[in-house]
Order: C-alpha cells, then sequence, then structure tokens
C-alpha cells in the first residue's frame, strides 16, 4: 500500500542536541496519524524537518512514495505537502486575503488560486469578512483557521497540523477538529501533532507517542495503554 | 525665511539618499539577517558606472542609467559570490563575510581605477538655480528630491501591490514560514539584493551628480550615517529605516546651518548625541519590525 508519508530512522539535531533520536513514523493515505509526546519530546522537530527547512541529520523522509529527505523545501511542497505550523506563524503585517494570495501563489497554480481563495473564504467566512484586516488583528481562533486556509491554498495532499488546538477557546477546538475530520473525509492525509492526547486519539487512524525524541509507543488508538498516553502528557525530556 | 526654505530642502535631498540607503540596508538585513557592510560600495561601483559611461562617451542621462544598472549587477554578484554560500550562518559571520568583500572591493577600486577621485563633468545647468517666490533654490537637490520620492513610491507600490513585495515583506516577517509556503528562498533574497542595489545606484546617481567626483572610499561616509539611520528607525523596519534617514539628513543639515562656528568641529557628535537621546527613550528605534507596522 503507498503511504502519504513514511518516515524510517530519522534524527534530527541542532549542533549538539539530537532532538529526534531514530524514529519511523506513518502517515496512511487519507487517513490522521497523530503525534504525541511532552513538551521538547521532539515533535516540532520532526514535522519541521518533513517540510526540508530543517535538515534530516540521518534516515529517510518519503513524500508519496517518493524519497524526499534531502529535498527543498519548495520541492517538498510541490509534492502536494503543506503545513499550519505550531503558533500559527501568520504573516500579521499582511491582510488576510494576503496572507492567501501569497500561499497560492507559491505553490499553487496561478489560474485556480483565485478560485481556490473565494471558495475558502465561503469555507471559512470569518475569514472573508476579515479579507483586508491586518492578520495580526484576528483573535488566536480565527489566525488559526487562516493558518489552516493557507495550508490548502496550495491543495495539499499531504497536511501537516502542528498544535492546531493550542491556546483556543473550547468551542474552537471543537470547530478545528471539525474541520480536521472534513479534510480527512475528503481524501487529504494528516499528521496531526497535538498535546491534548484524548482529543487527537478521538479522530486518530494512527498514533505515535514521543519522549526524549524517541518512540515510547506506537500503534491504533485502541490499542495504546493509559500508560503510554501518561507518557505522552507528563514525559518531558 | 529664504535660508530656512533652502536649508529644508538641503536637509530632504540628504535625508533622502540616506534613506534610501537605509532602506536597502533594511530590506536586506530583514529577511537574511545581513548587516551589509559592502553596501557603501556597491554605491561606490555605481559611481564609477556613471565614470566610466561618460569616459565613454555617453550622454549624461544615459551615463546615469548605466551607473544604477552597475550598482544593481553588484548588489546580484555580491549575494550570488560571497552571502549565498554563507545563508544561516550566525550575523557575526556575515558581518564579517561583507567587511571581507568591503575591503576586496576598496582594493580594487584602488588599483583597478585609482586611488585617487576621478572626476565626472555633468552639464553645467544642472549646479544652477531657478527661482521659486523670490527664492534662489537649487536644482540638484530639487531633483534629488524628486527621485528619491519617486523611488520610494515605487517601491512602497511593488511591496504593497505585487505578489514578489507581499513575499518580500512576509519574509522580512518570517522567513521560514514564507519557505513552508513553499517560495524558492532565492528567489526572495536575490530580489532584495537587487531592491538594495537599485536604490545604491540611485543614491549614487544623486551623491555624484552634487559632488561631482567618485572615488574607492565614496560609498563609505553616507551607509555610515544610514546604518545609523537603520538603527534609529529600529533595525529590520523597512518603514523605520526611511523615516530614520530623513531625520538624521535634518540633523545634519540643521547642525551645519545654524551651529556656532566655535561649535561645529562637534557636529558629528551632536548629531550622534541626537541619536543616542532619541534611542534612550525609544530603545526599538522610530517605527520598531514586529509590531504590524507596514512598509
Amino acid at each position: 500500500m503507498e503511504t502519504a508519508l513514511d518516515i524510517k530512522s530519522l534524527d534530527v539535531r541542532y549542533g549538539p542536541v539530537r532532538a529526534v533520536r531514530g524514529i519511523d513514523l506513518m502517515v496512511p493515505m487519507a487517513g490522521i496519524t497523530a503525534l504525541l509526546g511532552a513538551n521538547g519530546a521532539g515533535k516540532t522537530s520532526t514535522v519541521m524537518a518533513i517540510t526540508g527547512v530543517v535538515p534530516v541529520t540521518s534516515g529517510t523522509v518519503s513524500i508519496f512514495g517518493r524519497d524526499m529527505t534531502a529535498a527543498a523545501p519548495d520541492a517538498i511542497i510541490r509534492a502536494g505537502v503543506a503545513i499550519s505550523p505550531e503558533g500559527r506563524r501568520i504573516f500579521a503585517s499582511l491582510t488576510v486575503e494576503e496572507n492567501l494570495i501569497l500561499a497560492g501563489s507559491a505553490a499553487g497554480a496561478p489560474e485556480t488560486a483565485a478560485a481556490l481563495r473565494v471558495s475558502l473564504m465561503e469555507r471559512f467566512p470569518i475569514l472573508g469578512e476579515r479579507r483586508r484586516q491586518l492578520a495580526g488583528l484576528l483573535s488566536g481562533g480565527e489566525q488559526q483557521m487562516l493558518a489552516v486556509a493557507r495550508a490548502l491554498m496550495s491543495e495539499p495532499r499531504l497536511l501537516l497540523m502542528d498544535e492546531p488546538s493550542l491556546g483556543l477557546a473550547p468551542q474552537m477546538v471543537d470547530a478545528v477538529f471539525a474541520i480536521i475530520e472534513e479534510l480527512r473525509n475528503e481524501g487529504i492525509s494528516i499528521l496531526l501533532v497535538e498535546q491534548n492526547a484524548a482529543l487527537a486519539l478521538e479522530v486518530a487512524d494512527h498514533a505515535v507517542v514521543l519522549a526524549n525524541g524517541e518512540v515510547a509507543a506506537a500503534g491504533a488508538p485502541a490499542n495504546l495503554t493509559g500508560e503510554d498516553i501518561l507518557k505522552s502528557a507528563y514525559l518531558a525530556a | 525665511m529664504d535660508l530656512l526654505l533652502q536649508q529644508i530642502i538641503n536637509a530632504l535631498s540628504l535625508g533622502g539618499i540616506y534613506a534610501m540607503l537605509a532602506l536597502g540596508l533594511a530590506i536586506v538585513f530583514s529577511i537574511v539577517r545581513l548587516i551589509n557592510f559592502a553596501h557603501g560600495e556597491i554605491m561606490t561601483f555605481g559611481g564609477y558606472g556613471i565614470f566610466l559611461a561618460m569616459a565613454f562617451g555617453f550622454p549624461p542621462l544615459a551615463a546615469l542609467t548605466v551607473g544604477i544598472g552597475a550598482a544593481l549587477m553588484m548588489a546580484l554578484a555580491m549575494e550570488r559570490a560571497a552571502f549565498r554560500a554563507m545563508r544561516g550562518a550566525d550575523v557575526v559571520s556575515l558581518l564579517i563575510t561583507s567587511f571581507a568583500v568591503s575591503e576586496i572591493l576598496k582594493v580594487l577600486f584602488q588599483n583597478g581605477i585609482s586611488a585617487r577621485p576621478v572626476p565626472i563633468s555633468f552639464p553645467a545647468s544642472w549646479s544652477g538655480t531657478y527661482q521659486l517666490a523670490g527664492m534662489n533654490i537649487g536644482v540638484a537637490p530639487t531633483v534629488s528630491i524628486l527621485v528619491t520620492l519617486t523611488s520610494l513610491s515605487l517601491l512602497t507600490l511593488v511591496l504593497r501591490r505585487t505578489s514578489i513585495g507581499m513575499a518580500m515583506r512576509a519574509a522580512a516577517e518570517d522567513f521560514e514560514m514564507l519557505r513552508m509556503l513553499g517560495v524558492r528562498a532565492n528567489r526572495v533574497v536575490a530580489v532584495s539584493f537587487a531592491v538594495s542595489g537599485l536604490l545604491a545606484g540611485v543614491a549614487a546617481v544623486i551623491w555624484t551628480a552634487q559632488r561631482g567626483s567618485v572615488d574607492p572610499v565614496m560609498g563609505f561616509f553616507p551607509v555610515l550615517k544610514a546604518f545609523i539611520a537603520t538603527v534609529l528607525g529600529g533595525l529590520g523596519s523597512l518603514s523605520g529605516a526611511v523615516a530614520g534617514g530623513f531625520v538624521v539628513g535634518l540633523l545634519e543639515v540643521l547642525t551645519q546651518a545654524f551651529l556656532p562656528d566655535g561649535v561645529s568641529p562637534y557636529r558629528d557628535a551632536i548629531v550622534l548625541g541626537a541619536v543616542i537621546a532619541i534611542l534612550l527613550v525609544r530603545p526599538d528605534g522610530l517605527l520598531p519590525a514586529g509590531d504590524g507596522s507596514r512598509s
């Protein structure tokens, strides 16, 4: 079976610090893999290595069956990957619409970008209403919507979502998770990084728990023991 | 009144040069975290471009275009040859690289062209004056203000309206995120150097047109002032760099015009003292980067 993302014995180092130590990770086609773990467990480093902005020290990263271990970020994005990063990282000094235009101009097809932008602003009505506002003036939840919409501008087949619920009000968290399930139903494969293990396991087909940069547990959510999940929340570096 | 108006025109003219140089420094710094000490040599090279074009018999306006083109090419060549290899290095390594580039170019100018100033003779009408409401106003400062304002407006338009402009504003905010959207880093960096080279070229044109000569260290002092302007405006802030440039220009012209003779040797100290005083009140600069301020 072809996988959306297949990582084998990935190592990521920052100078002397070994943030990720030989992990294996897989996202099935049109499935959701939850990547769990405490702060500093190596989740974000893994995600950044997949996008190519942080170099892979050793191991391999295959995206839709192609080896993309040493590829540049633009090639990885063109291969169908998009990211909604930790902390959202929307461009605060650009308007909502400019954030989307920029994402579309980089990776999307120019002829479909405008239509896609319109349909995304219908899907996320708050972004349509605020499209001329500076993105920095949006609330946290609205910024998260913008981060997701911006990722969708490149029409990705594999979406990396890093802590999409962090710092959001409970209704917003529900809204974000509803979108995640919607996207999966549309056939997008998702790697979901979450500190909120309970929520992530509700939607995930497969889960990997990291601790100190290593895989502490992996398997279907139903097969993870309470102890595994406890590790994901509390076993920090 | 007459004197005041003339000094205001001088201040805007000088401030405009500093503003364009400071903006070029700020655009590159905001994207690649490089404080480019070789920026002065980009300007100097533009000056030599004018000199050589005139020596080959180009008409003055064509020679000025050649000068701007020369500065643009120098900026791009610098990025390709020296700074691309150092991409992602820490600020100190980048700074030392730019010192090396600066020194190499200075020696090449000295040995390849001349260590002494080479004259450029523009038409006499350029250094004339005209009458406005009974006052004599210099042609060169007036043209230089117009050129500066045109350049800055065009650049603002590009930054606000075009997709590469959006990418540059976004890169100034979060370059890594921009790369994660699939934007090619090399393209944005090259364009930022091209813009800084273009602005340095325009500055070189105005500078040489007013002084009538080019020498190997021509770019050093104006770029030094432009550095001060970028710090004053808020390092990495594009609008801050422009504001800082005009403030430094204004302080310089005012101190030159109105300080008593006994104090005038301390002019630079007084200008820098004023800059320090402003920074004590606003440590992040006049218009700091990262507060959502638009370029």
